[in-house]
């Protein structure tokens, strides 16, 4: 679906100038709050892992909208494979050439 | 040239030495930014647009994710800046470094900070090298954002010549799963991750996007509970069927 450009730069500019005020925060802060308060903080440090992982695992484990765990799914097992490469280098590149080249082998190979 | 010509120079050379590391990492990821954003629909200028003045990838990614299933501006911004809101924690630990700097410098500067520049500027600036932190931090970020900015259209443009077969928008999931476990590393986050993996396969016929936004906040109140409890039982359950299995991909 191709999306209006009017919502596409609403959204664009909305985004840029939340994550600045963001980026920004303690500059203006400073004097007044000095740290992100304990409790806050906490909340903050779960964000990215809840997020990102709520966005993979349906392109991983969905195969036509329904849930699909098996050999017969190799975006899961291309997946699984990019996991240990990932937990292990560390590296986004290594990352996503193995998984890639994981991927090819079951679409072009198997 | 008088001398603080100089001295800016060799500030800003400085910042783009320790940086050199960081462009080998922006570069790819750069690149899905474009494939993502050509497949969402995305025009070049939009997509070099949403680039250069979010300059956040992540937020990025999944805003064009949620665009590409027609999702409500409000469900756009709102995920973009929830995945953003972490930013203040480098902003409280680089604030008190950017306090010597004039207003102009300490609004420009966090511009720049993405995860990795972040880590490096608070690394140099602690160890007080840079003379000038404000041209240190230009050094430093300027290439990681011009890299990103032209990585993200030149990636638009290969994408469109590769056939569909290559499954070249899977290199977006592997971006994430190559991010998330840089954020996993105890009980608490090891269940956000989990519980909201879960959430988000039995939440998938929700419209709007609205499926992203219930899972994450599941997964970060199981997160927080499991903090809270110590002993991590019970929160599970949140997910029901899906549950362990699918947040871990």
């Amino acid at each position: 679906m191709s999306a209006s450009a009017a919502l596409v730069w609403t959204a664009v500019l909305a985004i840029a100038v939340g994550t600045w005020a963001f980026r920004a925060s303690f500059v203006f802060l400073f004097g007044y709050l000095d740290e992100v308060p304990p409790r806050v903080d906490r909340v903050l440090r779960f964000i990215p892992a809840a997020v990102i992982t709520a966005i993979i695992a349906p392109r991983l484990l969905l195969v036509d909208g329904s849930l699909a765990v098996g050999p017969g799914n190799e975006r899961l097992l291309a997946g699984a494979v990019a996991v240990v490469v990932a937990w292990y280098t560390e590296n986004i590149f290594a990352t996503i050439a193995v998984g890639m080249v994981v991927l090819w082998l079951f679409v072009f190979l198997l | 040239m008088d001398s603080s010509t100089e001295a800016r120079r060799a500030d800003a050379l400085e910042g783009f030495r320790d940086g050199l590391p960081v462009l080998f990492g922006t570069v790819p990821y750069a690149l899905v930014m474009g494939v993502a954003a050509a497949s969402a629909g995305l025009t070049p200028s939009e997509a070099a647009g949403l680039s250069a003045f979010v300059f956040a990838g992540l937020s990025q990614l999944a805003a064009v994710d949620l665009i590409d299933q027609g999702a409500s501006l409000a469900v756009v911004v709102a995920t973009a800046l929830i995945i953003n809101a972490r930013f203040t924690m480098y902003s409280a630990s680089i604030a008190p470094h950017l306090e010597r700097l004039g207003r102009g410098w300490r609004y420009l500067c966090p511009f720049f900070l993405i995860g990795p520049v972040y880590a490096v500027a608070l690394a140099a600036y602690e160890a007080d090298r840079p003379a000038h932190y404000g041209w240190y931090m230009l050094g430093l970020g300027v290439p990681s954002w011009v890299a990103w900015v032209v990585g993200t259209v030149v990636g638009m443009v290969l994408g469109a010549g590769i056939p569909d077969e290559w499954q070249l928008g899977f290199a977006v999931p592997l971006v994430f799963v190559a991010i998330v476990t840089q954020f996993i590393d105890d009980f608490g986050t090891v269940a956000a991750a989990l519980v909201a993996g879960g959430a988000s396969i039995g939440v998938v016929g929700l419209p709007f996007g609205l499926g992203l936004v219930v899972a994450s906040v599941v997964g970060i109140v199981a997160g927080v509970v499991v903090e809270w409890g110590g002993n991590g039982i019970g929160s599970g359950e949140e997910s029901g069927n899906g549950g362990g299995d699918g947040g871990e991909p």
